[in-house]
């Protein structure tokens, strides 16, 4: 802040705050929904945009709940599961239901689980609760592979979803499925803006940073984690309802497993906890450093470097960098921005004010 | 009712599951022993033990004598120990539990992705000279393997409960789990003791790292077996070597049990999740746990 405070008065005229943030989002928003259909390859689309957009707003629904709320969750993946299994018999069983009511469907069903499994937050803290969060991972796992009728009584639990129509249209191409995640992604991402800036947001705050102090000034403790475990619990079921219907089109449970839960943890860490950018910035980095990686290391190791090794490289590089953000940059890649942009926003100024005024003469 | 035939049949599934229960408090008890001292729940011990196994056999493959490969191994863990305090937990010094907690979960991706690019990914068979058979002791069918692992696990909750009651470095880690500041203000040094635990941590896990490897082939499916502690510190309190014990018991043999007489009527499989929605149960009456200090809030 006092860098800040330092700056010329032009740096702060350059960058007020609430309409930089505006701007950005707009910029960005212009940019996904205008440049990508037109210039984007089929294979950007498929294999980078739809799962960065579907784990994006997983990660986005686990900050609300580990960032914002402060109840550590290892089970993120569990409700992804929820969400995809549950749109997808939706969608098999009351076929007349448009798309986007059987996805809203989907969410509510998965934030019913997660009220159930956040039960135990009411008498649990901390690490205590951590741990029984695993206890959705592998119930969930277990309920969808065991009962054929989740996954319509296909023997090995997996469900191929339907092609993507909304309202007679079809939106069967990598751009028309990237439009839907993007739109649906979009307004959930508003919507929990809106919330974490709502007096329920600030009672989210209130009971991370001291439950008894919360307590104390009235705020609902009960209701306000179970409504955390509710809201989060959609928005990541929603997500997997997208990373089953626009992404991978044909899923099983298995896919949904304590690694993919860990995945998304490790996204609002690197990201940042308790924004919503932080969210998009870590999914972005956790989908794109793989395949850097497997780029580099081919590159550099040539024939030694196979898919075995890659996979282990990856697991070390990942969990190294992990250790390193909550050392070096507990807020994340969000927090790293907005250093460098402010530093860039400085310099700017600085060449801007020592050119502007008239040449000394 | 039941006839002799079912209560032995019963008998047995219940001492299976309490012997097959001390294997989930060896693993179980490494946990405790860092987060006593350091408040610290330590993802990473699973891959830990994963390390410790995959070192051992390698070793042991390599033609070195067991003693040796054991000597050798036990001196990597220290080391790893001293790694990780110097380059993980002394810059976290004073930040909350859960950002270490988060930390271990990177740090068990680091040594499991290490461990299997050191020494390879495919299973290795182990062997400790002891027999998996089964003999009859009473009447009941008890696997001899389970035996000595029992033996073991009480083995080393006896030394530990020696080395913490009677050896100055025992009572200083008491001190430092009992209050850290005291325990700085007294002159211990807090960067030393967390290296020791966590060697002593690894130690554990070099020990049951073995006996699972024996049981199960050296694999990384070892350093999954956390999953399966973590149900039993829930129920006997993260910071209770007693509860690790108890707690192996209980959720042992309610394990086996359920898979006999529950399993069969919901399609089995259920043991990937019972134990614990048994913890849970427990949890909801006592949330420390059986044997967990009880949390005291200050505001």
């Amino acid at each position: 802040m006092t860098t800040i405070l330092a700056l010329p008065e032009t740096s702060r005229r350059i960058l007020p705050r609430p309409s930089a943030a505006l701007i950005w989002s707009a910029l960005v928003l212009a940019v996904a929904y205008v440049a990508v259909p037109l210039f984007a390859s089929r294979y950007v689309i498929e294999a980078l945009l739809l799962p960065f957009l579907a784990l994006s707003l997983a990660a986005v629904g686990l900050n609300l709940l580990t960032g914002y709320a402060g109840q550590l969750s290892l089970g993120s993946a569990a409700f992804m599961a929820v969400g995809a299994f549950a749109a997808y018999n939706f969608n098999l069983r009351l076929g007349f239901l448009p798309l986007p009511v059987s996805f809203v469907l989907a969410g509510l069903t998965a934030a019913l689980v997660g009220v159930v499994f956040g039960l135990p937050s009411l008498r649990l803290r901390g690490f205590y609760l951590a741990v029984s969060t695993l206890a959705a991972q592998f119930f969930v796992q277990w309920a969808l592979s065991k009962f054929g009728w989740f996954s319509n009584n296909n023997p090995s639990g997996v469900i191929s979803v339907p092609k993507l129509q909304l309202a007679g249209f079809s939106l069967d191409t990598p751009t028309g499925r990237y439009l839907f995640s993007l739109t649906i992604v979009t307004l959930l991402s508003f919507f929990v803006w809106r919330l974490t800036r709502s007096a329920s947001g600030r009672a989210f705050l209130a009971v991370r940073d001291g439950e008894t102090a919360a307590k104390a000034i009235g705020v609902p403790v009960p209701q306000t984690k179970l409504l955390a475990f509710a809201v989060s619990s959609f928005v990541i079921g929603v997500a997997g309802a997208l990373w089953a219907f626009t992404y991978l089109r044909t899923v099983e449970p298995a896919g949904f497993n304590l690694d993919r839960s860990f995945q998304i943890l490790f996204m609002i860490i690197i990201g940042g906890l308790a924004t919503i950018r932080g969210a998009f910035l870590g999914a972005a980095f956790i989908v794109v450093f793989p395949l850097l990686l497997a780029r580099a290391g081919a590159f550099l190791l040539g024939g030694i470097f196979d898919s075995g090794v890659l996979d282990m490289t990856q697991r070390i590089v990942i969990g190294a960098l992990v250790i390193l953000f909550l050392i070096a940059e507990p807020k994340g890649l969000a927090a790293l921005f907005d250093r460098i942009g402010a530093r860039l926003s400085a310099t700017a100024a600085r060449l801007i004010g020592s050119s502007s005024p008239s040449p000394r003469s | 009712m039941m006839d002799g035939y079912e209560v032995l049949f019963f008998f047995e599934v219940l001492v299976g599951g309490l012997l097959a229960g001390l294997m989930y408090s060896l693993v179980a008890i490494g946990f405790v022993l860092i987060y006593k001292t350091s408040g610290v729940l330590n993802f990473a011990q699973g891959a830990m033990l994963l390390f410790a196994a995959l070192t051992f056999v390698s070793l042991v493959n390599y033609g070195a004598p067991f003693l040796l490969a054991f000597a050798a191994t036990f001196a990597i863990m220290i080391g790893l120990g001293f790694a990780i305090e110097r380059t993980v937990l002394r810059p976290l010094v004073n930040r909350p539990p859960i950002t270490l907690f988060m930390a271990t979960l990177g740090l068990a991706y680091v040594i499991e992705g290490a461990a299997q690019l050191l020494w390879g990914t495919q299973v290795r068979r182990l062997d400790l000279g002891i027999s998996d058979k089964p003999m009859e002791i009473a009447g009941l069918l008890i696997s001899s393997f389970d035996l000595v692992a029992a033996a073991v696990a009480f083995g080393l909750v006896a030394a530990l409960g020696a080395f913490f009651t009677r050896t100055r470095i025992g009572l200083a880690f008491r001190a430092v789990a009992d209050d850290q500041f005291a325990a700085l203000a007294v002159g211990l040094r807090l960067p030393r003791i967390w290296a020791t635990v966590w060697a002593a941590a690894g130690f554990v896990a070099l020990v049951a790292g073995l006996l699972w490897g024996a049981r199960l082939g050296v694999q990384f499916s070892l350093s999954i077996i956390v999953l399966k502690a973590l149900p039993v510190l829930l129920l006997g309190g993260f910071d209770s070597i007693l509860g690790a014990v108890v707690g192996g018991l209980i959720i042992g043999a309610s394990e086996k049990l359920a898979e006999v007489y529950l399993g069969p009527y919901v399609g089995g499989g259920i043991e990937s999740w019972f134990a614990y929605v048994v913890a849970l149960l427990f949890l909801l009456a006592r949330p420390s746990g059986l044997f967990g200090q009880k949390i005291v809030e200050r505001v």
